[in-house]
């Protein structure tokens, strides 16, 4: 398998000495679903800021970016974030690292926008005060501010994903985990999400079939047959991985 | 959580009065009805669910009126019913008990907030602790359920659509489904995005006898 | 309880909702207006097994409770806990669990007549065990009147039980909940 290139970076895991301090590292990862394998021996450290993952329907990048914060616990091998197993410390991860779903209808369950944002932080057992104070501040950032106690459902679709982006980062996660956040979305909604992930100060990883997501990130994944056939610079990674496609 | 369609806005003392009071005078009262089932005591009763409706949590006749409608068909039915085939006592003693609790209901619906009748659901659940059930839960699986509703409405007129696009012409039930498998999935993946927001953070309680 | 199953919990408690905005059929011959609400019954139990299909119905009449105007015709509340068809309301619980059971016993050689059996048992015997004696009590009438009563029901009800029964066994075919593995894929559609 072509495989043209290979970063520093994407080093599996034995150069215990250098490694950074704060990382995602994927150990020999294999996962089965009943007969279907979806990822195989995947081995890698994601130190960058913003790393994108890309591939066809069917590679298993869904299953890639659900490993990184425990969604899915691999059949073999460890993914530690941060030094913790996310087969062992399931909530301590799950803190530290937030997800965001490509559908925003199914991450929105309370009725009105600013119960749902505080869900989290319910969980979180932060007291009321602090919760409400984080509320108003998030859905400020995210121009929802007018919308805190209309029905959710009501909201338009970009407002809805601006919503459950909001409900994640309310949480204040480390890092945050895109699956595919704009797929369902129209052109302006898009660049809106896409402004969005660029502000971040959060190290992202970003699940996308839009390419144009990932301009200016650090690193971008092509996972195929679930394996990682590419990584690199986007300019590079990108290029071949759409005059694979065409 | 937002109010619902039957809560009556209007302050009054019945709205103060705790909801787990309410309806634990709502069981009691059903329990009196059929205890003793005598046609003084059940006029009584609907007297004084009247009053209290008007004067205690302030209600309109219109309002109590309107709570009779889906089963007042019922009631005329039942009276003549027992008219003819047992006595007329027997028919109005069991359509004024009948209507007497149907207004208490309705009193103690339009006078509780949904999360003050959530969280007498939770305790009366507490229990179930012992079987691994989280009565904090369910406040969640309500705010879902009704999260639910208008999702699956609109996931149903979309396959309604596409069907229709397609000349299809075969009997509704089919699109069931379709529809069952595509909702599934978004409700396994609501499961997904709560879990991802630490909605099972919480230890579940031990159960006693296995776990939930 | 995993997240997932009260999810699927309150997908069924939902779906029951949807089905009671379907306006009532009338089928010619038959005075009586049959309601959707019933097949929801079934299908929870059909689909989710026998506990989570229990458990959806109980939260179906949770939601009633709570006032959301979610019965059939827009009733909702706690007037219909205490009103002359409640029984069939109660019955609801049991006999999603017990279509569940059933549908559970007869996963392996699960087919059309295991899937017809399962909902006429628990969709419709159990609901009319419950309901009748419970109307006959209520309405102080003879055991026999309410049983007479209820027989307007039969057909509707027996239509039913065999679109629910075609339903379980497609739904079986696509996506059998009952016999998710631990982990099941999510985004694979």
């Amino acid at each position: 398998m072509a495989r043209p290139w290979r970063r520093a970076a994407a080093r599996p895991a034995e150069e215990t000495a250098v490694r950074p301090r704060t990382a995602v590292e994927l150990v020999d990862v294999s996962h089965t679903y009943g007969e279907r394998t979806v990822l195989r021996d995947v081995s890698l450290v994601l130190a960058e800021h913003r790393v994108g993952v890309i591939g066809s329907n069917g590679s298993g990048k869904s299953t890639f970016a659900r490993l990184l914060n425990g969604l899915v616990v691999p059949t073999s091998g460890r993914v530690l974030v941060d030094g913790l197993d996310t087969a062992a410390d399931l909530r301590a991860v799950r803190r530290r690292v937030g997800f965001v779903f490509q559908d925003p209808d199914a991450q929105i369950v309370h009725p009105t926008v600013a119960e749902d944002v505080a869900f989290g932080l319910h969980n979180q057992r932060v007291p009321a005060a602090e919760r409400a104070e984080r509320v108003a501040e998030v859905l400020a950032r995210y121009g929802l501010a007018g919308h805190a106690d209309h029905p959710a459902h009501l909201l338009s679709g970009g407002q809805k994903q601006l919503l459950a982006i909001a409900g994640v980062l309310v949480m204040r996660p480390a890092r945050v985990v895109f699956d595919e956040p704009t797929t369902l979305l129209d052109l302006a909604n898009r660049r809106r999400v896409a402004r969005v992930i660029e502000e971040l100060e959060q190290d992202v990883v970003v699940v996308t079939h839009d390419l144009d997501l990932l301009t200016g990130f650090d690193r971008v994944l092509v996972v195929e047959d679930g394996r990682v056939v590419a990584d690199g610079a986007p300019g590079e990674t990108v290029d071949w991985y759409v005059a694979r496609m065409t | 959580m937002s109010t619902l369609a039957l809560y009556s806005p209007v302050p009054s003392v019945l709205h103060r009065t705790p909801a787990g009071l309410k309806l634990a005078a709502l069981a009691a009262l059903s329990v009196l009805l059929f205890a003793v089932p005598q046609l003084p005591v059940a006029s009584i009763a609907l007297a004084a669910v009247v009053v209290l409706a008007l004067a205690g949590a302030r209600l309109t006749p219109r309002q109590l009126l309107a709570q009779l409608r889906p089963v007042w068909l019922w009631l005329a039915g039942l009276l003549v019913f027992h008219a003819i085939v047992t006595d007329l006592a027997t028919g109005a003693l069991a359509v004024i008990r009948l209507a007497t609790l149907v207004l208490a209901a309705a009193v103690v619906t339009a006078t509780s907030r949904v999360a003050e009748l959530v969280a007498v659901i939770e305790w009366v659940c507490a229990p179930l602790r012992l079987l691994g059930v989280r009565p904090a839960r369910i406040g969640l699986a309500i705010a879902m359920t009704l999260r639910f509703i208008p999702l699956i409405a609109e996931r149903a007129e979309r396959i309604r659509e596409a069907q229709a696009a397609r000349g299809a012409t075969r009997p509704l039930f089919l699109s069931l489904v379709p529809l069952l498998v595509q909702v599934l999935q978004l409700a396994h993946t609501t499961a997904e995005a709560l879990d991802a927001r630490g909605a099972d953070d919480e230890a579940p309680p031990r159960a006693l006898w296995r776990r939930g | 309880m995993k997240t997932r199953d009260l999810a699927y919990v309150a997908l069924f408690a939902a779906i029951v909702a949807v089905l009671g905005v379907i306006p009532p059929v009338a089928i010619p011959v038959i005075p009586v207006p049959i309601t959707a609400q019933t097949l929801g019954v079934m299908l929870a139990g059909s689909v989710l097994g026998a506990k989570r299909g229990g458990l959806a119905l109980l939260l179906f009449l949770a939601v009633v409770a709570v006032g959301a105007p979610v019965l059939s015709g827009g009733h909702g509340g706690l007037g219909v806990f205490v009103g002359p068809t409640a029984g069939y309301l109660y019955s609801w619980p049991i006999a999603a669990f017990v279509v569940g059971l059933l549908t559970q016993v007869f996963w392996r050689r699960f087919n059309l007549a295991y899937a017809l059996i399962a909902n006429v048992i628990g969709g419709i015997v159990v609901v009319y065990a419950v309901g009748i004696p419970f109307t006959s009590v209520y309405a102080d009438v003879s055991l026999t009147t309410s049983f007479v009563g209820s027989l307007l029901f039969i057909p509707g009800d027996a239509v039913k039980a065999l679109i629910a029964a075609l339903v379980a066994v497609g739904v079986r075919r696509a996506y059998p909940v009952i016999e998710l593995p631990a982990r099941q894929p999510a985004a694979h559609r």
